[in-house]
């Protein structure tokens, strides 16, 4: 017999008890159900919410694999010297694994099973809506965060964030980056500075000459203090830099951007207004400095002084745009409240970087903040619509 | 002679009791009518302080409402609003002194937020709603009661936020020596610092208010 088959069967047989939720959710996200709709209106299109879901999780695959490799590289680069290490090796691919796959099950592991728990109590079929977000979960966090951390975050995240709003579709912030917050206030040791980007540089792991070999600070902590940054741009860019495990490629999320966009997933809308909105703050900030109204001994004149352009390419910025502030649910809905959504978002994002160097990720905290506003913004685009057809209407009458 | 003696109602009779009662469960000033939500946000990250500011809301209300109770054929009905401003004025200010003089450590911590039961929405609500209309002994029942009811939901807040959020109650560390690492600090738990932000008193409460109406179905409006 067939695992489908046995599923069905196991299915059927817990048909109208307690567990039936729990062997549904199981048959179906394995398989297509083997059952047809009757009756009534039938919409006929391959798209369901696990098919969104999936495509989503195919846009991830690549920056996850990319993390993975980057945690090894930037581990072993700053034990060995980033001359003498390769990116593409075995030897970082199996750090990475070992250190990425326990957080990517603990975040599965724990959300869907708070999931099945609630469709269980409360009857319904368990909805696919973590699949998305135990997999951005892993990818914005850094790599040393110990485990039972996590699986407190995400218990919260689910429980608080998601649950008890009616679950999947009916959340108002973005599940995923609920987890994160929750993370960034509880231990914010565990989730800035420069000890935790990096494996290996909690535990203060030495080299030859007695000093810690490892140093995990990102380009934004370095800018904030006022630093040199030893990245050339090509680094930023392709993502060879210290960073949360999957956020540091920004080539790969335009790639995963450029496929949601492809597949009619992402809006691409969000993308690009946010993108606009960072630079133009970004150019502000430029324009501040050139035009000498902050000076060099101002402690915002790195952060500021920092081209438009790199703000974008380094930090948590492009995933964020990519995979955060996209997500259907806690967006904006209307086209033009998107477009005003994303650009506030961008605008907020680099604003918070530079003025709070103690939360140098922006990202986060701007897009939660609209996620609360977005209700907004479409209620004021709705009825400017509304207003505007008024008025023609009363210009016909009169 | 005709006895005309009226049966007078006992002290503590059923429905007086209900007086202290209902304010601590079904009628609960912060959970069921969220009154005083402010204070229960702000000075509940230790349970020390949740205590002491619960005792002063018991007094500055009980006493309050009996001597609102005692003027309230007196008041001009226009003015009414000052002279209860004033009566919790005096009352606040008897407790903030009585804290300056012997707590001043716990003063310093409560700051402004002794000083601003007199905006607490909980004591002008009882003294226009209940004291104006009662006499002196059910309104000091109903003060006690409403009091107690506030001050219940800030010690069980305080309870979670200084158990989780410093793993200490009363300031008696309950889990160990965070810097030491001893105790349950030795399996590598880490004090939840979120717990002591605002925001997780009012998921706290939320929780609460969440709990209790699970468990008490009228509590559910019915829209």
């Amino acid at each position: 017999m067939s695992l489908k088959q046995n599923l069905h069967n196991l299915k059927e047989k817990y048909r109208g008890t307690k567990m039936e939720q729990s062997f549904n959710a199981l048959h179906t996200f394995l398989y297509l159900p083997n059952m047809t709709t009757h009756g009534g209106t039938h919409v006929k299109d391959a798209t369901d919410l696990k098919r969104v879901m999936n495509t989503v999780i195919m846009a991830m695959v690549p920056v996850l694999i990319f993390g993975m490799f980057n945690a090894g590289y930037q581990h072993f680069g700053q034990i060995n010297g980033f001359d003498a290490v390769e990116f593409f090796t075995i030897e970082n691919l199996i750090l990475g694994l070992t250190k990425i796959l326990p957080i990517l099950i603990v975040s599965y592991g724990v959300g869907l099973g708070i999931e099945f728990i609630f469709a269980t109590v409360k009857k319904h079929e368990v909805e696919e809506g973590y699949l998305v977000t135990g997999m951005l979960v892993p990818l914005i966090m850094p790599i040393d965060l110990p485990l039972w951390m996590l699986a407190v975050a995400v218990a919260f995240g689910v429980v608080i964030g998601k649950e008890l709003f009616g679950g999947t579709g009916m959340n108002i912030l973005n599940p995923a980056l609920t987890i994160r917050a929750f993370l960034f206030f509880n231990w914010a040791a565990w989730m800035s500075g420069d000890k935790v980007w990096v494996h290996g540089a909690v535990d203060g792991v030495k080299n030859t000459a007695g000093t810690d070999a490892i140093s995990g600070e990102t380009i934004l902590g370095s800018l904030a203090a006022n630093k040199e940054v030893g990245y050339s741009t090509y680094d930023m860019f392709m993502g060879f830099i210290p960073g949360s495990i999957g956020e540091t490629s920004t080539f790969l999320i335009l790639l995963g951007g450029l496929f949601l966009i492809l597949t009619g997933i992402g809006s691409a809308r969000i993308m690009l207004s946010a993108v606009i909105g960072a630079a133009v703050m970004g150019l502000i900030f430029n324009g501040l400095v050139d035009s000498g109204v902050i000076l060099e001994g101002s402690k915002f004149y790195s952060l500021m002084n920092f081209p438009f352009w790199q703000h974008l390419i380094v930090g948590g910025i492009a995933f964020g745009i990519v995979y955060m502030a996209t997500d259907p649910v806690s967006a904006a809905q209307t086209n033009t409240g998107k477009i005003i959504y994303g650009f506030l978002i961008g605008f907020f994002s680099i604003m918070i970087r530079v003025f709070n160097p103690a939360y140098p990720e922006g990202v986060m905290m701007a897009i939660l903040l609209l996620n609360v506003f977005a209700p907004t913004i479409d209620h004021y685009v709705v009825q400017a619509n509304v207003k505007r057809r008024m008025k023609r209407l009363k210009v016909k009458t009169a | 002679m005709a006895n005309t003696n009226v049966e007078k109602e006992p002290l503590f009779s059923k429905k007086n009791l209900g007086l202290v009662k209902d304010p601590l469960t079904d009628n609960n000033p912060v959970t069921v009518q969220v009154l005083g939500i402010c204070s229960a946000l702000a000075i509940t990250a230790e349970l020390k302080a949740s205590v002491i500011m619960a005792l002063s809301v018991v007094f500055v209300l009980g006493v309050g409402n009996v001597l609102v109770s005692l003027l309230r054929n007196a008041i001009p009905s226009s003015i009414r609003i000052i002279v209860q401003l004033v009566v919790v004025a005096a009352l606040v200010i008897i407790v903030d002194l009585t804290l300056k003089a012997y707590m001043p450590d716990l003063a310093k911590k409560l700051s402004v937020f002794i000083g601003l039961i007199i905006t607490n929405c909980i004591i002008m609500g009882r003294f226009e709603a209940f004291a104006l209309g009662n006499g002196p002994w059910k309104s000091f029942l109903d003060g006690i009661g409403n009091a107690a009811g506030y001050g219940l939901i800030l010690i069980i807040v305080g309870f979670f936020r200084e158990l989780l959020g410093s793993g200490k109650l009363f300031g008696f560390p309950v889990f160990g020596d965070p810097v030491e690492k001893t105790g349950l600090y030795a399996t590598g738990y880490e004090n939840n610092g979120f717990m002591l932000l605002a925001p997780m008193a009012l998921i706290t409460l939320g929780l609460i208010i969440g709990f209790q109406r699970s468990r008490n179905k009228n509590l559910i409006e019915t829209h």
